[in-house]
């Protein structure tokens, strides 16, 4: 279904900019080693750098082999080598090892390592520590941002969720400053920055300060408003299984870096294919946002279309003919090409997403949101675990349960776990000290008992401290709140009336209509209110570390240029491609154009993955 | 005015003067006499050592430090050894070379800074002459030792030794020697009675120069300020000058002196049209000009020459004066006579001040032969070079007039020129005692000349040259108040308080003054309270990080790396307090700061696994000392250690208070012993599953009453022993056992699982034998389940529910057409009845 685009949309940004800053600097950097060398990719950065920089490009630059960077012995006979690594102690340490057996054996290489997008201290530390701190060159190459299409751009650091919010390690926010300082630098200045979310702030106050000791020249705003969001303000939204068709992708074959490999059982071949997904693909980008039951009825209208196209043909004489081989046929066998990927794909996802489970854990977390018929969810995610259907998906319902119903009741509490333990292994006790770090899946607290031993501990000591105390009190306290933002956010659309999906009324439509993400809520609040005034509220349900920032050229904010029309909405933490989705069909209807930045996407599955011990 | 060439000496046609500087403000009792005396160029300091070789204990020598006007700066007993030398480096230091080579630097105030030795085989051989040279390189001391050796160090502040060859035949020092800088390589140029050698790095080579006719032993050399010229005096009197690679003659000149000079100095300027040598005797001063023409002055006090780029200074312990040849364009203006431009524009000023109508005419003699703008810039630039402020300004007046007849005149060179002769009469003041030429200065440039009025500690006039000049705050203002700063944070008069406000007050947020330099520089001085102070107003909170570590501040300096928001700052924090602190220390200082101490535990996860544990032991963190024993267990691959490890997580989590995970692990270990005894007994290779797959392995196994006695034993859901049952019974087909089973007692999961699982494992047969017992509620599923429409459509209208009736309907096919119609009707039906 083609929407209608409001004529007045603002024009995206061209951020293939970034791509070609990050090429020139790799470049730059591989060329600090002249001669032939061997290259060490982590294997995490295969992808992005694909999307960056070819092999033919590498190879021009003496690039003689690349491997990729795996715990082993390295063979190599070249007499320099050099790796490209994220800033990994794991990594740091193999690549002291290859150093230090060289030096074993007598040989004598020179090695570079260039750590993406920055090099951190610890890194410097272990090669100190091993001794060859002095036989290898360091280097830094900034690439921050990749964009994975015209309006998301992806830092590509999923560890940033697991080492931000469960271990409490903040290295990343500094990078997060950073790329947002790159963005400002190209294309801003910002008027105006929103956020919610203590990494969120710090990662604000990061890039203030290297704007403070940058210096601005004065350009033509590209890029209007930011909004920054920690992940951990809304693990609702990634914890709902996904139905619009991206996201369902992703959720089954896994969309690595914008691409997709496609197995047999789609492409009805016994070869995978790996497919580009993003707005060059004409199939892709018009169902890319749908509710996955319309993605059927479009795609047969499309084979449809394709066919009239191809019928042309007859009737034609010689020289139409030719016109059409030069100049249609191609585009029409890509199209068809595509289109038969497709509906491949939607094929595979029907068969396995229209079975009796799906339709049922669909309707268990639509009661899980709701907040009716808890009890029968309960069971189902009971039997769920004693049948042992998915560990991962288990997991998921069973947070998704803690975080809408403000914790499980002792005696759930209890029994869940020792029945997830049963079937899944006694080392989940970990997954589930995790997860109750994070407070995704903890035990209920009554309230007011809460609030009474606050303010008694808050009377024994002092502010200072007592300060600490009532943040970790209202972190505990923080997973009772869904229901009451559910309410004052309106999230849950009344069920009563009939939802058409053909026609969707509100960002609720990627649930089903069951569900509009919190997330993106907040957004769609704040810019409407331009600012968080009226929302107190709520921001205290989500435990503050809110703040809205007018910035340098608050002059011509007035102004409803363009620019001020670009959105520019940093999940830091992960988001999901259903918030993409959303987001997407918000601008539509408000005139807004979003760009989606994060630390990398996510999904119910990988936000679990991560958090496993 | 009149006068003005009254002090003009003609050398050659070109012309000297002589101009008195100033009137030492000094009082010298015994004059120069028995003094070392080292003055430095450029309008520097003047240093004093009196009497150096008396050599009784009671009395130490005197050294005093005079400003160029004879201003005392500072003046203390020489309480170390014995000083051959005393000259002054680029940055006015005082370098004090004492006979046993090492070399003592202090700074103006006459506070010791620092010292070096120049060898160790000086301390034997001692040093018999030093010289202090400046090259491009910084400034250079060379040494003959009592071995008649030499040695150099061409820059002090990087410093490094070169011995240099040994010379033939010298016994002692030489007769006369000099410091050469040619071709980038410094050299020594030294005289045995009438031979002259070149002494380089390698190697030593006997020279001759050029034509020197008179073949007498030399007894005095000299080299140019620029290292381009050499003066060689014979002891016949002679004067031989030329160039220093010896390859040109200049001049020579019979002094008709006998006597060796005491000083003997070039005297030239850029462009210059005269170049001397100035010889100096005790009662005489003798010019020589290449010109063979000579100028005597008589000398009434001992006197000390200082070579400078365009003159020589004379210091007595009365005056200071310049000696120098009158630049070519004073002497155009102020020559008697004169018919160039530049003097008569002056002339017609002067008349026009007197209000005659001569004015008119001498301008427009000018402007007939269209010169006013040469008359001008003459003025302007013979304004430069005079000392008198009432000629300057008489000149100046004049290059005003004339520009007032020119239209498209650049008023730059006139305007700059003002500026800096303001700034040069400024720093020329006697309490100042500066004598800076005009030319000096633009060599030197307005950034070194801030530089020495910030070591002589002038900063309010420092400030007012940047304000005046516009110098940039980054180079100027903020420099100075560094300094300053520097400075002040000394004063061990004044309170910490008092000197961090006055700190504050005055140097504010200038851009480029780091509170941290000037913190560290308290610090150094000793005054750490002084040091956190400043430290609280430096505005980035990583700057005050390095300082703190340095001031053994840790904990302040740890909260300052967390504030800053920069991990590695904190890393690099925690990794100094780890070598720093002992073990129990450094954990509480972690404890009160959750963002290292997370940082530091991540590292020690991949690092460090002990000190992780050590870590949690601290802190009585239980739980996760449960969580590491449990992690800790999975890496271990004895079964022994592995339920070694799960004891001591139970215990911790029981400690902990966590009866769950303890509970929970307990039964792991129970488990793992019954998966041991199994894989003993049978072979099973269980070790290691999860409850539900040992049961599930055991069951495929046939081995059901170990199963059910895990049943029993783990308290296993009924719910969960019967899906296990159920399904793999149908997996393994027993479809008899299943039916047996399914009737054993009521199903706690229901029958419709039962339907499932058979279809699951294709039996539709037994599928369709649990219907019957499936709830009504899920009739209508279990039907469509094994595909029986009918059935499905019967359930469904019998419980006349419209949804299920939809539900079988989207399920039926083109052909089902009685199935469809049937089941609209009863649809419709009951829709009527609602």
């Amino acid at each position: 279904m083609a929407h209608d685009v409001r004529r007045d949309s603002p024009e995206l940004p061209d951020f293939s900019l970034l791509k070609r800053l990050a090429r020139d600097q790799l470049i730059y950097l591989l060329e600090q080693l002249p001669g032939k060398k061997d290259l060490f990719i982590e294997a995490d950065l295969m992808s992005p750098l694909d999307r960056i920089a070819n092999v033919s490009t590498l190879k021009q630059h003496e690039v003689d082999k690349l491997y990729k960077a795996e715990n082993k012995p390295v063979i190599s006979a070249s007499d320099q080598l050099c790796f490209l690594i994220r800033p990994r102690i794991q990594t740091v340490r193999w690549i002291c090892d290859v150093v230090n057996a060289d030096k074993a054996a007598g040989k004598f290489r020179r090695y570079k390592i260039i750590f993406t997008p920055q090099k951190f201290y610890a890194c410097d530390a272990v090669l100190e520590e091993q001794g060859i701190f002095g036989d290898v060159t360091t280097d830094e190459w900034a690439f921050y941002l990749l964009p994975l299409d015209d309006d998301i751009i992806s830092l590509e650091l999923p560890e940033f969720f697991r080492d931000n919010f469960l271990a409490g390690d903040q290295r990343w926010v500094r990078t997060a400053g950073s790329a947002l300082h790159l963005l400002h630098s190209l294309y801003g200045p910002f008027s105006k920055i929103y956020g919610i979310g203590r990494c969120s702030k710090m990662a604000y106050e990061s890039w203030r300060k290297q704007v403070e000791e940058g210096e601005q020249k004065p350009r033509q705003a590209e890029i209007g408003n930011v909004f920054l969001i920690d992940r951990d303000v809304d693990f609702v939204t990634p914890l709902c299984s996904q139905v619009v068709y991206e996201g369902l992708v992703d959720d089954i074959f896994k969309i690595k870096c914008g691409c997709v490999e496609f197995g047999p059982d789609v492409t009805s071949s016994d070869k995978s294919v790996k497919v580009m997904l993003n707005s060059q693909d004409k199939v892709f980008s018009e169902i890319r946002n749908e509710h996955f039951s319309n993605v059927f009825g479009f795609l047969s209208q499309k084979a449809r279309n394709l066919q009239t196209a191809y019928d042309k043909r007859q009737g034609m004489d010689i020289k139409q003919i030719k016109a059409f081989v030069s100049e249609e046929l191609k585009g029409l066998k890509q199209e068809h090409r595509l289109l038969s990927l497709h509906i491949g794909a939607s094929e595979s996802i029907m068969k396995k997403k229209t079975k009796q489970d799906f339709q049922e854990l669909l309707k268990t977390e639509h009661c899980l949101l709701e907040g009716f018929e808890i009890r029968e969810s309960i069971s189902f995610i009971e039997e769920h675990i004693n049948r042992q259907v998915s560990t991962i998906e288990s997991l998921k319902l069973l947070c998704l349960l803690s975080v809408t119903e403000n914790g499980l009741l002792p005696k759930d509490y209890r029994s869940l776990k020792a029945q997830f333990l049963q079937s899944y292994g006694v080392d989940h006790l970990l997954t589930f000290s995790n997860l109750r770090q994070l407070g995704l899946l903890v035990e209920q607290q009554p309230g007011e008992t809460l609030t009474v031993m606050e303010s008694k501990v808050g009377k024994l000591v002092n502010d200072r401290t007592a300060g600490k105390l009532t943040d970790a009190f209202s972190s505990l306290a923080k997973k009772g709140n869904f229901r009451a933002l559910s309410r004052k956010l309106n999230l849950v659309p009344k069920s009563d009336e009939e939802y058409d999906l053909r026609v969707p009324r509100d960002m609720a439509y990627i649930f089903s209509g069951a569900y509009v993400p919190l997330s993106c809520r907040l957004v769609e609040q704040v810019l409407e209110r331009d600012g968080w005034t009226g929302l107190e509220e709520i921001t205290r349900l989500l435990n503050g570390h809110e703040f809205s920032v007018t910035g340098s050229n608050g002059a011509d904010l007035k102004q409803k240029n363009n620019a001020q029309r670009i959105v520019l909405v940093m999940f830091l933490g992960g988001c999901t491609f259903s918030e993409i989705s959303a987001l997407r069909f918000l601008g539509r209807e408000k005139g807004y154009k979003f760009i989606v930045v994060t630390t990398a996407i996510t999904n119910s599955s990988r936000l679990m993955e991560a958090l496993l011990d | 005015m009149a006068f003005i060439t009254a002090n003009w000496n003609p050398l050659g046609d070109a012309f000297y003067r002589k101009t008195e500087l100033y009137e030492m403000r000094w009082n010298i009792r015994d004059g120069l006499k028995d003094s070392l005396v080292a003055a430095a160029p450029y309008g520097g300091p003047v240093a004093l050592l009196r009497e150096p070789h008396r050599r009784s204990p009671s009395s130490r020598p005197q050294l005093e430090i005079y400003s160029a006007s004879g201003v005392a700066i500072a003046s203390f007993p020489w309480k170390s050894g014995p000083v051959v030398h005393l000259g002054w480096s680029v940055s006015d230091e005082l370098l004090c070379i004492q006979e046993d080579g090492t070399v003592l630097i202090y700074d103006l105030f006459g506070s010791f800074k620092r010292h070096f030795s120049m060898g160790q085989e000086v301390v034997q051989s001692q040093v018999l002459e030093a010289k202090v040279f400046h090259s491009p390189y910084g400034t250079g001391i060379a040494i003959v030792t009592g071995s008649s050796r030499f040695t150099l160090a061409t820059n002090i502040e990087d410093l490094k030794l070169r011995r240099l060859p040994e010379v033939p035949g010298l016994q002692g020092k030489p007769a006369s020697w000099v410091v050469l800088t040619q071709d980038r390589q410094t050299k020594v140029l030294l005289s045995i009675g009438p031979e002259l050698y070149v002494l380089d790095n390698t190697s030593c080579t006997a020279v001759c120069p050029p034509d020197l006719s008179q073949a007498g032993s030399i007894v005095h050399m000299s080299v140019s300020f620029s290292y381009k010229y050499l003066a060689v005096f014979t002891d016949t009197g002679h004067l031989w000058t030329g160039s220093s690679n010896l390859q040109d003659k200049l001049s020579e000149v019979d002094t008709n002196q006998t006597e060796a000079p005491k000083q003997v100095v070039w005297c030239r300027r850029p462009k210059s049209q005269h170049p001397s040598v100035v010889l100096l005797w005790d009662r005489l001063l003798l010019v020589v000009g290449v010109c063979n023409d000579t100028i005597q002055f008589p000398i009434e006090n001992q006197s000390v020459l200082v070579g400078e780029m365009d003159g020589v200074r004379i210091i007595s312990s009365t005056t200071q004066e310049l000696l120098q040849e009158v630049p070519l364009v004073c002497q155009d203006i102020f020559k008697i006579a004169s018919m160039a431009p530049g003097a008569l524009l002056l002339e017609a000023h002067r008349e026009y001040e007197k209000s005659s109508q001569k004015a008119d005419e001498y301008l427009r003699e000018i402007k007939e032969q269209n010169v006013l703008g040469d008359a001008v810039h003459q003025c302007v630039e013979a304004a430069g070079h005079e000392y008198d402020t009432d000629i300057q300004k008489a000149l100046m007046r004049a290059a005003s007039f004339g520009k007032c007849f020119l239209t498209d005149f650049s008023p730059d060179h006139f305007v700059t020129t003002c500026r800096e002769l303001r700034v040069l009469n400024a720093v020329r003041e006697s309490s100042v005692g500066m004598p800076l030429t005009h030319t000096q200065f633009k060599q030197m440039t307005v950034q070194v000349l801030i530089d020495r009025l910030v070591y002589r500690q002038f900063y309010p006039l420092a400030i007012e040259i940047c304000r005046y000049l516009k110098i940039p705050d980054y180079q100027g203002v903020s420099r100075v108040l560094k300094h300053w700063a520097s400075c002040k944070v000394q004063q061990k008069d004044l309170s910490d308080e008092a000197i961090a406000r006055a700190v504050c007050a005055k140097v504010g947020d200038s851009p480029g003054v780091s509170y941290s330099h000037i913190a560290a520089k308290a610090y150094e001085c000793g005054r750490a309270e002084l040091a956190i102070k400043l430290l609280d107003f430096e505005a980035r909170s990583g700057e005050q990080v390095p300082l703190l570590l340095k001031m053994k501040r840790s904990q302040l300096a740890l909260s300052k790396a967390v504030e800053s928001g920069d991990t590695d700052l904190v890393y690099t924090v925690v990794t100094y307090l780890k070598n720093e602190m002992n073990r129990g220390d450094f954990f509480m200082t972690l404890r009160n700061q959750p963002v290292a101490l997370s940082l530091y535990r991540q590292f020690c996860k991949l690092q460090e696994q002990e000190t992780l544990k050590d870590l949690y032991n601290q802190d009585d963190d239980h739980q996760e000392l449960a969580n590491f024993h449990v992690r800790a267990s999975y890496r271990e691959q004895r079964l022994e250690g592995r339920l070694s490890h799960l004891q001591s997580a139970v215990d911790e989590y029981t400690k902990a208070k966590n009866d769950f995970a303890a509970k929970a692990t307990e039964e792991e270990m129970r488990l793992l012993r019954f998966q041991r005894k199994m894989d003993d007994e049978k072979g099973a290779g269980l070790l290691g599953l999860s409850l539900q797959a040992t049961m599930e392995a055991l069951m495929s196994l046939g081995l059901h009453k170990q199963a059910e006695q895990l049943y029993k034993d783990f308290r296993v859901p009924d719910k969960r022993y019967w899906w296990l049952k159920l399904k793999s019974m149908a997996e393994k087909e027993e479809w008899e056992e299943l039916e047996k089973f399914s009737k054993s007692k009521k199903s706690p999961i229901g029958y419709l699982a039962f339907v499932e699982v058979c279809m699951k494992n294709n039996n539709r047969y037994e599928a369709k034998k649990y219907i019957s017992k499936v709830t009504p509620e899920q009739k209508v599923k279990a039907h469509l389940a094994v595909s029986d429409l009918e059935g499905a459509a019967d359930a469904a209208i019998e419980r006349r529910s419209e949804s299920e009736m939809g539900a079988v309907l989207s399920r039926c096919s083109a052909s089902d057409r009685l199935l469809i119609d049937k089941l609209n009707r009863a649809r419709a039906a009951t829709a009527a009845k609602k």
